[in-house]
């Protein structure tokens, strides 16, 4: 099997076949991340660029670190505020990066959907680094080869995503990917942060956190953006804490084995209390190592001859 | 000269009439409406209306040329009424002109357009009416405008509404810039109607939208946009409609997308609140899906709403409540919609468009008859600005739209008229389609099939 | 489509047991051997020989297999698709490496699986075994034991069948 697609949008268009493809390629990429020469040449005269509309070091240090184990070669931009207060309009700016010989783009955006309009746009194929509240496949994969790895399977598992769910990415591409995979997903949080809706999607939404991670096997933590206490969606930290903070008293009501994951970065002491985060469940240090396969696997499936850029 | 529109089914709603006849155009003007019998003996030219024959008044130097167009299984109706479309000029002539715009609306079947004033400078004082007036004045279409409710659209000081309407402005408007102070809407009501005019409101709460782009709901969700709550737009309306009861103002809603909006309306209606409202093809013929491929040409404002406020607009429109179809014709520049989704410009091009999409969508699937769905494009938008046209009667002004309900059409943006190619309707094929644009008796638009008679001099 | 068998069971049998005396003469022993088949052809040949090896000397031969997938040149025109991960559970460095595969073509695999052993340490030598050479180099590789040279034209398909994967011991072409 390969992947037949250009981009890599959201896991919401993608199949259990593609998503459990994705997987197997990175599971078996690991090996090289252990190696002490960390190279392989597949990728080599291949170039990749890291447009990056919003900061995030880690992702962008992620995919960068992929492409260069792959051997391809990585240019990276950074565009700060929309692009319109910059002056060159997104469309623009893609069309230059292509005409300079860009066979893939890595693109996170604030906006919705501007992966969805790169990919309109260019021929080269685009693979969506986050965008907006939509979507953060790469996020969503690399969870789901953490718990797969951790638990030896995704299907029957119960996963509950925890916080800030109407302005998550990572939420929806962690729900269509898992829900795909067999698991039964749980959100939880303050009802001013569950988007309209979301009861309609595959999905058990909660407002109660204690009877949310009731015999749960995961528990994916969101990060609570500060900000959004001044557009008045929860009161304060120390109620949002005391609320919907996981706690090592919190999670005892879980599967004695459960695994606590969190996308980074954390506040800790506020959705995560440290013992938690340091503890025998976390598993967020191994998230970030199998990031960098998953988007190893991705770059190498998208830029093979099958699924090559120019024959899509 | 004398034009003859032969055969055609004729309706008029404002009248009641529905029948296959001839209308008589002279001098820009509706001469008769009636079989016509062209003179045999070169003597005498009748015309026959009914059972009696009534001699005809032409001065025999106007009968040597008379023209007929053969309407024959086309539909002859009073020109169409638009009364809320973006002309953009003043200030924003990349996105439409004047000239463009009008050029649209008559390629559309639209004989007189509305525009509204979010121009810049806003359209809010005597000036700025007479120049989209006498700019109007040259175009293919009768333009006439609304005034802005508040000095540059600001939303702080009432504007010279006064002079504005002495000066023709034939309604005030808060359109894209929706008045937030209760009190000043109340104090706009209020000394609107010392002139007779009504108020044109465009309902949203700006508390409940800051930064929305779409109906909040499970595609809004699914895709990660800001949502747009159909209550920010029902709580306007219920609140301009307690201040149309309390001002005794006529308050037109503009666009009412939401099946609540529609309920509030029929509320007022009942209660004898001055109160009409319009409605737009787009909310009956898409739903919030259409944005689900990112389609920045889908993003309007008020957003696309959900299939059950589709139905409820299509109830809404048969029963009564909404009397208005207008189009809201929002034309943009290419760059203002190729960007990416939270950046892109709201609104749609609507003018070349909406009788297809009222003949397919409303007509066709049986919500309203012909007569009802031409009845809002016409006679209703008249009714609600005061307006002498939107009828077809003998002595008035010859502004016709002759078009053919059975037709089929595919939606090309590239053959618009209009500056504006931001359709979400690319590539639809509709039924219904404007065969030509008369306005004071000239063909503006479009081509009817011709024979021309020449007569013999007495 | 015309089939020929041109190696049965024992032929097989016979061209493997010679090939691991071959190896240990050619090494004076298996003390400091270490045997790698290229995935996933060249496995079960590479598990057979370390099997002799092993049995002849009466020492653990180590052995692991390669994935190549990520050196090859033909990537641009080839799918992207995915097989196991390289198994090697020992260190390559300073070892006797015997490169197993079984059929020695263009060499361009050989070529990747070189580079692949390269990236994992310092082997003191790399040695190749293949249980077919059927011609038609296109690099400068040659095999150091061969099964049998099989003189071939470019259109035929050599296929060897594995009891392990095809239920039979015997080697093909097709044309």
């Amino acid at each position: 099997m390969q992947l037949k697609r250009k981009d890599i949008l959201g896991l919401q268009d993608m199949t259990a076949e593609e998503i459990g493809l994705i997987l197997d390629t990175a599971e078996s990429y690991k090996e090289i991340l252990s190696r002490p020469v960390k190279k392989v040449p597949i990728l080599r005269g291949k170039s990749i660029c890291t447009l990056f509309y919003e900061n995030s070091t880690r992702t962008r240090c992620s995919f960068e670190l992929a492409a260069k184990i792959m051997s391809a070669d990585t240019t990276s931009v950074s565009v700060s505020g929309s692009s319109i207060q910059k002056g060159e309009s997104f469309k623009d700016t893609l069309l230059t990066l292509e005409a300079m010989g860009m066979d893939l783009f890595v693109i996170r955006h604030s906006a919705s959907g501007a992966p969805h309009f790169a990919a309109r746009v260019v021929k080269s194929g685009v693979v969506n680094a986050g965008d907006g509240m939509h979507e953060h496949p790469t996020q969503g994969l690399l969870d789901m080869l953490t718990i797969r790895e951790n638990k030896g399977r995704i299907e029957g598992l119960k996963v509950l995503i925890v916080g800030d769910i109407m302005h998550s990415r990572v939420a929806r591409s962690n729900l269509w990917g898992l829900s795909k995979m067999g698991a039964e997903v749980r959100i939880c949080g303050p009802a001013t942060l569950l988007p309209v809706g979301v009861d309609k999607l595959p999905v058990k939404t909660y407002t109660d956190l204690d009877e949310a991670i009731d015999g749960v096997d995961v528990v994916n933590v969101l990060r609570i953006q500060l900000e959004r206490m001044d557009r008045g969606f929860f009161p304060s930290i120390r109620e949002y804490s005391k609320f919907y903070g996981v706690s090592k008293t919190r999670l005892k009501r879980a599967k004695p084995d459960v695994l606590v994951m969190h996308p980074g970065p954390m506040n800790r002491g506020i959705e995560i209390t440290p013992e938690v985060a340091d503890g025998e469940f976390a598993v967020i240090t191994d998230q970030v190592t199998n990031g960098v396969a998953v988007r190893m696997a991705l770059l190498y499936l998208l830029l093979g001859g099958g699924g090559s850029v120019v024959s899509a | 000269m004398l034009l003859v529109l032969r055969g055609g089914r004729v309706i008029d709603p404002s009248r009641g009439v529905d029948e296959v006849t001839d209308v008589i155009i002279r001098n820009g003007h509706i001469q008769y409406i009636g079989p016509f019998s062209p003179p045999t003996n070169g003597s005498s030219l009748l015309v026959n209306r009914g059972q009696k024959e009534v001699p005809n008044s032409f001065p025999s130097q106007e009968t040597t040329n008379i023209k007929f167009y053969d309407c024959a299984g086309l539909v002859i109706t009073p020109g169409f009424i638009d009364m809320h479309v973006h002309l953009r000029e003043p200030g924003f002539e990349h996105k439409e002109t004047i000239a463009t715009g009008t050029e649209a609306a008559a390629a559309g079947g639209f004989t007189t357009i509305v525009a509204t004033p979010n121009t810049k400078p806003a359209v809010d004082n005597r000036a700025v009416v007479e120049y989209v007036l006498e700019r109007g004045r040259a175009a293919l279409v009768n333009v006439l405008t609304t005034g802005a409710a508040t000095k540059c659209n600001e939303g702080a000081e009432m504007a010279e509404i006064g002079d504005m309407v002495e000066a023709g402005a034939v309604a005030i408007s808060d359109d894209a810039f929706p008045l937030q102070s209760a009190d000043l809407m109340r104090r706009v009501m209020e000394y609107a109607k010392m002139f007779n005019i009504p108020v044109l409101a465009h309902c949203e709460d700006k508390s409940m939208t800051r930064d929305a782009v779409m109906n909040e709901g499970v595609t809004c969700t699914v895709l990660g946009l800001r949502p747009w709550p159909r209550q920010a737009e029902e709580i306007m309306i219920w609140r301009n409609i307690l201040l149309a009861d309390l001002t005794g103002c006529a308050l037109h809603v503009q666009h009412v997308t939401t099946a609540g909006g529609v309920e509030a309306i029929k509320w007022a209606k009942s209660r004898g609140i001055r109160v009409t409202c319009e409605t737009c093809p787009q909310y009956f013929s898409l739903t919030d899906d259409a944005l689900t491929s990112f389609d920045t040409n889908a993003k309007c404002n008020p957003p696309l709403r959900t299939q059950a406020d589709v139905d409820a607009i299509k109830a809404g429109l048969a029963d009564g409540t909404i009397d208005v179809i207008a189009t809201d014709h929002a034309p943009h520049a290419r760059e203002d919609k190729e960007v990416e989704m939270q950046e892109a410009a709201f609104g749609m091009v609507g003018l070349e468009t909406a009788l297809s999409l009222v003949i397919t969508n409303l007509v066709k699937s049986g919500v309203l008859s012909i007569g009802e769905a031409i009845e809002k494009m016409t006679a209703a938008p008249a009714r609600v600005l005061g307006l002498s046209s939107g009828a077809l009667i003998e002595g008035g002004s010859a502004d016709i739209t002759v078009i053919d309900p059975e037709a089929n059409v595919t939606i090309r943006s590239s053959e618009f008229k209009s500056l504006g190619r931001n359709t979400p309707f690319e590539g639809f094929e509709l039924a219904g389609r404007v065969v030509a644009t008369i306005v004071a008796g000239e063909v503006v638009s479009g081509e009817l099939r011709c024979g021309e008679l020449m007569m013999e001099k007495k | 489509m015309s089939v020929t068998r041109v190696m049965d069971e024992e032929e097989i049998r016979r061209a493997l047991i010679r090939i691991a005396h071959e190896i240990i003469e050619r090494n004076k022993g298996a003390q400091n051997l270490v045997v790698i088949g290229v995935q996933s052809r060249g496995v079960p040949m590479a598990k057979r020989l370390a099997k002799l090896i092993s049995e002849i000397e009466g020492v653990e031969v180590p052995m692991g297999s390669l994935n190549v997938a990520l050196y090859r040149d033909d990537f641009a025109t080839r799918s992207a698709r995915t097989i196991s991960a390289s198994d090697i559970p020992f260190d390559v460095t300073n070892k006797t490496v015997i490169l197993v595969d079984e059929v020695l073509f263009t060499g361009r695999t050989t070529r990747a699986a070189l580079d692949a052993i390269m990236d994992l340490g310092r082997p003191a030598v790399i040695q190749l075994a293949v249980l077919v050479d059927r011609g038609h180099r296109e690099l400068p590789i040659r095999a150091d034991y061969v099964g049998k040279n099989l003189p071939t034209s470019k259109k035929e398909r050599v296929d060897v069948h594995w009891v392990e994967t095809k239920g039979e011991d015997a080697v093909m072409i097709a044309k």
